[in-house]
């Protein structure tokens, strides 16, 4: 037998053949179901294929999906942010407030950037430097910084936005080439966010963490900066969203984004993304949050009662997690 | 010219006194075994030296300098590596990624800087090379055997121009045949003019590889001996405090 050359090892790795290693990705059988359900929605609803209702589906699941870019990064991390929708609405008050009171668009969407990465700063430096648990830290943030949004705007619903009123809602609700802006924007932010995990020092860096935060400290990366930059940037993915939410809505109310945390864990789980940390990709949470809409449209359309979207979103997670067990535990 | 020396270095943890004015010389080259029951302070001196905090009073020098480590960093900068008990391994990274963990090299594309993982897996394959493992740079850690694992914490320490390397526990979890490779690994950095400082349970291992036998019991520096001037009934003594002093 031949010795192999040195180049030949370095190539050779665990995944024998292209299909054994796709039918082991989750991701993989995610993405099938989700073209299981379109394929069967248009086939049982004569309203699922339509442009209008696709449009629809598009443009929710690309508000999920860039708030899951987030909460990846913050899963990977080993974290959790659940602060993710108070933060949505905390930014989506600030513009709105801002633009009302006769701003220009940009001074406005600054602003609101500038208050979601605060928040995020804020659950990151009690998580890393305090040492709180990330749980805690952000389930507080979810109840002050929707507190916040409601002293801000008086509790009243906003929907005039002064004199860049026109572009605000053609940048949350017009569409170019045929697709949705905010589907546009999801698709740029999804392939930032996975360039900056798989080329980037700082996505190593938040893998390992997730992976084993004792090696990480060991090993002199700068964890606690990390992490506040973690979650730093899941408030920035639900501040962008936020603003691209009045947009399309026309107007904003301090309820926006309730209770959209779970969707978000639950797009990001499902997409891949390990609760234990370690684990994630940004692919995945497109892919989960894409899921996630079209099982939401589905029992919209078949005529189901919306009350039974959160035991979906609910049995989803559990799934998703038992489905992660399962494969460890064979491996 | 000793290349590390300690001088009357004391550690706290609140009330436990993990270490107790230990003082000790290590010259280039030289194999030092460290041993002590469960919670002597092994670890802790270990930690001491890498930098992972400072002693609570004492002195560091290398090279006859005095230094002060705030951080693993500093302590890395002045030719200290380490293999941890835990190895410090993340299992969901590449071989080659943790090699490289904390310190991954990056090239420029226009004004980002990206990580260079074609240089990251030609040099880990490389130092597995050298340490004649069968481990593969892509490989995800966390299938891989306990030898693959320690020859990828100890490659990590052949990445830069290390003076001293520290185990902690290196042979405590794998086969014969590993621990065969790994007091080879010791004797060839030991013949580059690299300093181990081994810890280990086990008697057999220490006898091996070690120059010097060093006797910690509860933070207390008990024994100084060379190998060839001792013997395993003598030490195990030292450790279980049937001998006083040596
Ligand atoms: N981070 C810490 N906080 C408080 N006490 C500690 C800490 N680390 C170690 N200790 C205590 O210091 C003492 C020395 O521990 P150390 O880990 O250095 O022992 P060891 O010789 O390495 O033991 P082992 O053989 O079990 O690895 C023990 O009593 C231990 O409980
Ligand atoms: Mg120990």
């Amino acid at each position: 037998m031949a010795t192999p050359t040195l180049a030949e090892v370095i190539n050779r790795s665990q995944h024998h053949g292209l299909i054994a290693w796709i039918t082991s990705q989750q991701i993989f059988w995610v993405f099938l179901a989700a073209v299981f359900a379109c394929l069967a929605l248009s086939m049982l609803t004569d309203s699922f294929a339509t442009e209008r209702n696709l449009f629809n589906v598009t443009r929710n699941f690309a508000f999920v999906g860039i708030v899951a870019l987030g909460m990846t990064a913050v899963i990977a991390s080993g974290g959790i942010d659940l602060s993710v929708g108070s933060t949505l609405v905390i930014s989506a008050m600030t513009v709105s407030v801002i633009m009302s009171a006769g701003m220009p668009f940009w001074v406005g969407c600054i602003a609101a950037l500038a208050v979601s990465l605060l928040v995020g700063a804020v659950n990151g430096v009690l998580i890393a430097y305090a040492r709180m648990p990330p749980f805690v830290v952000t389930l507080g943030m979810l109840s002050v910084a929707r507190s916040l949004a409601m002293v801000l705007s008086d509790n009243k619903m906003i929907y005039e936005f002064g004199p860049d009123h026109e572009f605000l809602l053609w940048l949350g609700g017009g569409s170019t080439l045929g697709l949705p802006h905010p589907l546009i924007i999801m698709v740029i932010l999804a392939c930032l966010t996975a360039f900056a995990f798989r080329q980037l020092r700082w996505g190593q860096h938040l893998f390992a963490i997730g992976g084993n935060e004792n090696a990480a400290v060991l090993t002199g990366i700068p964890v606690a900066r990390i992490k506040v930059s973690v979650y730093m940037f899941s408030a920035l993915m639900a501040g962008i969203t936020g603003v691209l939410e009045v947009g399309w809505l026309g107007g904003v109310t301090t309820n926006l984004g309730q209770a959209m945390e779970l969707t978000v864990i639950a797009a990001a789980v499902i997409g891949g993304a390990n609760l234990a940390g370690g684990g994630g990709t940004a692919f995945g949470a497109v892919v989960g949050a894409l899921l996630i809409e079209v099982i939401r449209n589905s029992l919209i359309l078949l005529g189901i009662s919306t009350f039974w979207q959160g035991t979906f979103v609910g049995l989803f997670i559990v799934i998703a997690v038992a489905f992660d067990r399962f494969r460890q535990r064979k491996s | 010219m000793n290349v590390l020396e300690l001088k009357n270095i004391s550690k706290r943890y609140g009330a436990i006194q993990a270490l107790d004015n230990v003082s000790l010389a290590i010259a280039p080259g030289e194999v030092v075994g460290l041993m002590g029951d469960n919670g002597a302070g092994k670890s802790t001196l270990v930690k001491v030296i890498a930098g992972n905090f400072a002693p609570t009073s004492g002195d560091i020098l290398i090279s006859e300098q005095k230094v002060e480590f705030h951080k693993p960093l500093d302590a890395q900068k002045a030719g200290i590596e380490v293999v941890y008990q835990d190895l410090a391994i993340c299992n969901n990274l590449s071989a080659a990624s943790n090699v490289f963990l904390g310190r991954e090299p990056t090239r420029k594309i226009g004004p980002i800087k990206v990580v260079d993982y074609a240089f990251m897996r030609s040099k880990s394959a490389e130092l597995f090379a050298r340490l004649k493992s069968e481990t593969r740079p892509r490989d995800l850690v966390h299938k891989m055997s306990g030898g693959q694992r320690q020859a990828v914490a100890i490659a990590r320490t052949l990445l830069s121009d290390a003076k001293i390397v520290l185990m902690d526990e290196p042979t405590a979890a794998i086969s014969v045949r590993q621990v065969a490779e790994v007091l080879n690994l010791i004797r060839q950095l030991s013949d580059h003019g690299i300093a181990v400082v081994l810890i280990s349970h086990r008697m057999p291992d220490v006898f091996e590889v070690a120059d010097k036998v060093v006797v910690l019991r509860r933070g207390e520096l008990v024994a100084d001996k060379k190998a060839s001037q001792s013997s395993p009934e003598e030490i195990t003594g030292l450790i279980t405090g049937a001998i006083e002093h040596a």
